[in-house]
């Protein structure tokens, strides 16, 4: 498996992915290391080729590329080397009979997010911070959107970007703004960026256990980053189960069913992605019509927009 | 001990004291630093793959050692040499996919524009410095940030919301066949000629040439080389303009010839800061900063192989390139001491033979 910038510990996909295919390694007895399963960090854009390439020089049954800056490196790798078998994560390599794509339907989970933050919000105002503008988070946002807007139309988004994954401090400032500007629920899409958004929630309800400010966290569950004291402020996360798709296709691969040149996608109907458990934190009649929304997504009734609507 | 040899013993001493300090690192934290070398070595030179990949790390350093360095030898510092790069990098790109021209003039003038791209950056601060005395540090290091965020927006534009614009055309690529079936499909690149060209453009323009004696002048006091007749104002613009440029090809470089297109960055490239390094590294001088971009370059690019092949940590991995550079950096310390042993050596002697004839 081959990083992207964020670096293997980055407590989002990269992280998920390294779990899913440890998992699949102890199911199987594979040791860390040549034959079995290894990781390779890319500290710049322009590692990736060379981490991707040196991992396929090593035998690698299949490497996995996470992230959708990987694209072109899984591209030129793929054609050159037709033997590699590659994954893609977040991303799709067309045409290539050595490659899956493996997408979620990130949108959809935040839709879910977005309804329960709109029947959970005391103020009418909830945020939305974003890492890059683009298809990826673009997803995250519109679902967002999308689900405020169909459980309580009055409750107003406040949507931010800090283009940047990896910038805490401008994450805090964003999330202080939104705070400030009467919003009490922000959702995160934005790496470490959003590690920013717990560390200010988590001051205010220091300074003030009754607060009322709480985060959604993102790809992971977040929970644990949100502890203060005995209470906690992430109300719940949008999962990205990059964990469950990385050991399905390592599976899949080892009984030589790889599944090259397709696109797998993960959406609430096979578990791809859902909502974590809120500890709670979500009322049960919340939950109950999150849960509508979620049946009638899966059964097709709703159709969740993937890019959010031009301002 | 000679003068000369003292020179010679100075970088391979920073080198070995820079590896033993990077060893100790390694055995600290659990680590093989055998093991560690060899893969750092093989990394960089161990096939022709690597070798390749090698050189295509060290070309855009060599632009942004030179631009770092053109920049100090006229009396500026120009922090602003990444914000150049990648306004040189998205310039040749552009060209690369926008235009439609003819193999080799397509390359050239993709290389203008990022050139000019990288020129008309640096031109503000130098503007700046020139007409108001705003320091150039402050300027070039916001003219980063402006970049940055300059660049990724015009990207959206360009590609419609997407993460980055179109691949060149193959006329405005400076990849080639014959170089990856070198290499075993390595990104090496023609990239590295234009780089060596550039060390000899930069060192005619400043040796060579009445204006790179004005430039240089300039640098080193501006009230004499006023009293004599030169616009410093126009020179300090120039400078910086001439440096920019330089920083604008580095940018071609992975424009035309690493990746071909040009990404939304989520942070800096670093190869613009680490141009600082190189160019000191190089004493300023042409040459020296080519060196000092060989060294750079290897170091980083055998540096991925070290997880690869040993097991090593990235960070651990950063902390000994880092203790590398930083004892052949810190090479006038070791000349001082080398001094100081030589000094004793010769003094030594001759208080011996004061002694022998007292005893007399």
């Amino acid at each position: 498996m081959v990083t992207d910038t964020g670096g293997i510990d980055d407590r989002s996909f990269n992280q998920s992915t390294w779990e899913g295919i440890e998992e699949f390694a102890k199911e199987n007895n594979m040791t860390r290391g040549d034959g079995g399963y290894d990781y390779l960090q890319s500290a710049k854009d322009s590692d990736f080729e060379t981490n991707i390439k040196n991992l396929v020089r090593r035998d690698f049954d299949l490497v996995f590329a996470v992230g959708f800056k990987l694209q072109d490196a899984v591209k030129t790798v793929a054609t050159q080397q037709k033997n590699a078998k590659l994954a893609i994560i977040d991303e799709v390599v067309p045409d290539l009979d050595n490659v899956t794509s493996i997408m979620f339907k990130a949108n959809e989970a935040s839709y879910l997010a977005g309804v329960a933050a709109a029947l959970e919000s005391k103020t009418g105002k909830v945020g939305f911070i974003g890492g890059m503008e683009g298809d990826v988070i673009g997803g995250f946002q519109a679902g967002f959107q999308a689900g405020v807007a169909a459980a309580d139309p009055k409750v107003k988004v406040d949507v931010q970007y800090a283009g940047s994954f990896g910038d805490a401090a401008k994450g805090q400032a964003i999330a202080k703004r939104m705070f400030d500007g009467g919003a009490d629920i922000i959702f995160h899409a934005a790496g470490g960026t959003g590690n920013g958004l717990f560390t200010e929630a988590k001051e205010r309800k220091k300074k003030d256990p009754k607060a009322n400010v709480w985060a959604i966290g993102v790809d992971r569950d977040q929970y644990d980053e949100g502890k203060v004291g005995d209470t906690n402020i992430v109300m719940t996360s949008v999962l990205k189960r990059v964990d469950i798709a990385a050991k399905d296709v390592s599976k899949l691969t080892k009984d030589g069913k790889f599944p090259g040149g397709e696109t797998i996608t993960y959406g609430l109907k096979d578990k791809g992605v859902d909502l974590a458990d809120s500890h709670g934190a979500i009322s049960d009649k919340t939950m109950k019509k999150v849960d509508e929304f979620k049946a009638k997504i899966v059964a097709g009734e709703i159709e969740v927009p993937e890019k959010p609507a031009k301002k | 001990m000679s003068k000369r040899w003292i020179s010679l013993l100075i970088p391979v001493v920073s080198i070995i004291l820079g590896l033993l300090i990077g060893a100790i690192v390694m055995l600290a934290t659990g680590f093989n630093p055998v093991d560690g070398y060899i893969a750092l070595v093989n990394g960089m030179v161990g096939d022709s793959y690597n070798l390749g990949e090698t050189i295509r790390t060290i070309t855009p350093y060599v632009f942004a050692g030179l631009a770092v360095a053109f920049a100090f030898r006229t009396g500026l510092f120009n922090i602003g040499v990444e914000g150049q790069l990648i306004m040189g990098w998205l310039a040749a790109a552009y060209v690369g996919y926008a235009f439609d021209l003819p193999p080799v003039l397509h390359v050239i003038v993709a290389i203008l524009a990022a050139a000019i791209a990288g020129g008309l950056w640096a031109f503000i601060p130098g503007l700046l410095k020139a007409k108001l005395q705003v320091h150039e540090v402050i300027v070039t290091i916001m003219m980063n940030y402006i970049a940055l965020h300059v660049v990724n927006a015009t990207i959206d534009t360009l590609s419609d919301g997407k993460e980055k614009t179109e691949t060149i055309h193959t006329s405005a690529s400076l990849g080639s066949e014959f170089l990856q079936s070198l290499t075993d499909y390595s990104r090496l690149h023609w990239g590295f000629a234009v780089a060596l060209l550039a060390v000899l453009v930069m060192w005619f323009i400043l040796e060579k040439t009445t204006r790179g004696y004005e430039l240089k002048a300039v640098g080193f006091n501006q009230n004499a080389a006023e009293y004599s007749g030169m616009n410093v104002s126009k020179n300090i613009i120039l400078a910086m303009v001439i440096s920019g440029m330089f920083a604008g090809i580095g940018g071609a470089m992975e424009a035309l010839g690493t990746f071909g297109n040009i990404m939304k960055m989520t942070a800096f490239s670093g190869i613009g800061f680490d141009g600082i390094a190189v160019a000191l590294l190089g004493a300023n001088q042409p040459l020296g900063v080519l060196f000092g971009a060989i060294l750079f370059g290897a170091l980083k690019n055998g540096g991925l192989n070290m997880p690869n092949e040993a097991g090593v940590p990235v960070e651990i991995v950063s902390i000994v390139i880092a203790l590398i550079i930083f004892f052949v950096a810190s090479g006038y310390l070791i000349q001082l001491i080398l001094n100081k042993l030589v000094k004793k050596d010769t003094k030594t002697p001759k208080v011996d033979k004061k002694n022998v004839k007292g005893e007399k």
